[in-house]
């Protein structure tokens, strides 16, 4: 078989490429090093790019020598075409990313990992159309059959990534509800259409027609639209660290066809990474992984609880109330949800904490793994708002602080506080790691109306509490009011 | 390199990623999928051979305009991936510095 063989030099720039990612991913472990760490992923690209520009410069034939070897020339015209494609994509990305709205970030992940997967779609296909170009043509005339298995998993994996992040986009952006819509049999097609893309990859390896990788493109583009259609919105961040997970796998793919070290590192890298964020997400729902991808969460559970609600007393309190007691506080801990984000809140609400601790308050923020919409969507947020890193906590590291604090503050964010998952066992969201909001001695909770409720559709027991407060308001607006009582 | 050579190389790699990705902060999972991301488009290099490729026929000239527009989808990750990611980490401030 006669692969392209590349220089040694390429070889390990492309290893060396491969180490720089595993420094960027490295040097996220504080904030402090994550800088770094990214200038090592933007020189480990550089290199893999200007490597492969190098080793790969288009040629075209201009003639026959005298001996009758080809003449090759570089050819200006495809050069300067794929420098073109690399600018456009510069300054879509560029432009993107420099606009986009914070509190967008979950569906500007998506959409990028969409684009992850179509790319690795279409590099399969074109491994497929010109394979003597990628080196896997063997004497025959046939495509080298490994090749094959890794290019139908690199086009399967790259199609499932890119439609379904297309639906996970659509769903966060709002333009397609996020409930979770359910086809009766779904189970039995998604589970038929899962093996009939295996069954196509096997027969691949001995038939290369085009209908077979036709086929496998169409039907893994189909299984991803499928697969995410019935899961809802909130499990979202589940869905995107899948999908996060996927790229990297077809990436992986298409490292194995293409023989390449940076490939097959970022892949696994990547693959690994989203692979334990869907497991982190999981655990913190207390759900199987299977369950959150079979979907259909919070549609069965909302019907069943809805009838047996009864009228309980609850106590409605005012901004100026609020403020009061936030002023009279010794400790503060703000728990924010999706619905801080929604109500892009987070900047008022890190003033409303600066002119607490301006009087001597303690303010801690507390996350929990699922809040938003994707993994660290909160911390994000407040850190847009220049809330100190130091001042946000995790659930395992103030879960013990809230019997000593004066008032938990919950702003936009519901069954992460619901002590049902505690002490109901029939309850949908039962096992789920929650904050123990209920050992405070004051609970503010910010919320739209009473009607709502989160979003496994649970009624939540913190309404009614003796200590509880509600405040009924859009988010923004009734920090603002609060902030406003404080100044006087 | 071999099939072998490949396949120790990945497996290795995912051990890596499975301690590396767990000393993660949970308070930067968000910029972790921005910049895995990003570096999954390191698929570019797949699309520029592709587009490189030179060679007459429908097949050739198709897979090579494939390669291109694999490399316009890639850039813009690439790009937009590590600026994006650049931009939430510079947002990450402690408490000493202000």
């Amino acid at each position: 078989m006669e692969h392209t063989v590349l220089p040694s030099w390429a070889l390990l720039a492309y290893l060396a490429s491969g180490v720089l990612f595993i420094l960027a991913l490295r040097g996220l472990s504080s904030p402090a090093s994550s800088r770094t760490g990214n200038r090592y992923g933007m020189a480990g690209m550089g290199l893999a790019v200007v490597t492969t520009l190098l080793t790969n410069s288009p040629m075209v034939q201009v003639g026959l020598s005298v001996d009758g070897a080809m003449i090759y020339e570089p050819d200006i015209v495809a050069s300067a075409r794929i420098f073109a494609a690399i600018a456009l994509g510069a300054m879509i990305g560029l432009t993107t990313a420099r606009k986009i709205q914070m509190t967008a970030m979950p569906q500007l992940v998506a959409a990028f990992h969409s684009l992850v997967g179509l790319a690795a779609v279409l590099v399969g296909l074109a491994a497929y159309l010109n394979p003597a170009a990628f080196g896997i043509l063997l004497p025959s005339g046939a495509i080298n059959p490994d090749s094959r298995i890794e290019m139908g998993l690199g086009i399967a994996i790259g199609a499932i990534t890119f439609s379904g992040s297309v639906i996970a986009f659509l769903k966060l952006n709002g333009n397609m509800s996020g409930a979770p819509i359910l086809l009766p049999t779904r189970h039995l097609i998604n589970l038929g259409t899962v093996m009939a893309i295996l069954l196509l990859i096997a027969r691949f390896t001995q038939d290369e027609t085009t209908w077979v990788v036709a086929t496998i493109t169409v039907l893994s583009f189909a299984i991803g639209f499928l697969l995410i259609v019935p899961i809802g919105g909130a499990d979202m961040p589940v869905v995107v660290s899948m999908l996060n997970s996927y790229s990297g796998w077809a990436a992986a793919a298409m490292g194995f066809t293409l023989h390449n070290t940076a490939m097959i590192i970022t892949g696994a890298l990547v693959g690994s990474s989203g692979a334990i964020l869907s497991y982190i997400m999981c655990k913190a729902m207390n759900r199987s992984f299977i369950s959150v991808i079979a979907g259909g969460f919070g549609a069965e559970a909302g019907a069943g609880s809805g009838e047996a609600r009864e009228q309980r007393p609850w106590k409605r309190g005012s901004a100026e109330d609020a403020a009061f007691l936030l002023k009279e506080a010794e400790s503060v801990i703000i728990i924010p949800g999706y619905g801080m984000a929604v109500a892009q809140a987070q900047h008022v609400l890190r003033e409303m904490g600066e002119l607490l601790k301006a009087g001597g308050v303690t303010v801690k923020y507390a996350i929990h793994p699922v809040a938003g919409r994707m993994p660290g969507h909160m911390n994000v947020l407040l850190a847009e708002a220049n809330v100190p890193y130091d001042e946000v906590f995790e659930l395992e590291d103030i879960q013990g602080e809230f019997a000593q604090c004066d008032v938990a503050f919950v702003i936009g964010a519901n069954d992460v506080v619901n002590p049902a998952a505690k002490t109901d066992k029939s309850s949908p969201i039962y096992g789920m790691p929650v904050f123990d909001v209920e050992k405070a001695k004051t609970i503010m909770f910010i919320k739209r109306s009473m009607g709502g409720v989160g979003y496994a559709g649970v009624d939540n027991d913190v309404f009614y509490m003796d200590q509880t407060m509600m405040l009924l308001a859009d988010a923004k607006k009734m920090v603002e009011d609060i902030v406003k009582a404080l100044a006087h | 390199m071999d099939f072998i050579s490949i396949l120790s190389i990945f497996v290795l790699a995912c051990f890596v990623g499975y301690y590396v990705v767990w000393s993660v902060t949970p308070a930067l999972h968000t910029p972790l999928m921005a910049v895995t991301n990003a570096i999954s488009s390191v698929i570019i290099v797949g699309a520029l051979v592709a587009a490189a490729a030179s060679g007459g026929g429908v097949r050739a000239l198709t897979s090579s305009w494939l390669g291109l527009a694999a490399v316009t989808l890639a850039s813009i990750n690439i790009f937009g991936g590590f600026a994006v990611t650049a931009r939430m980490l510079a947002m990450y401030k402690s408490k000493k510095k202000g």
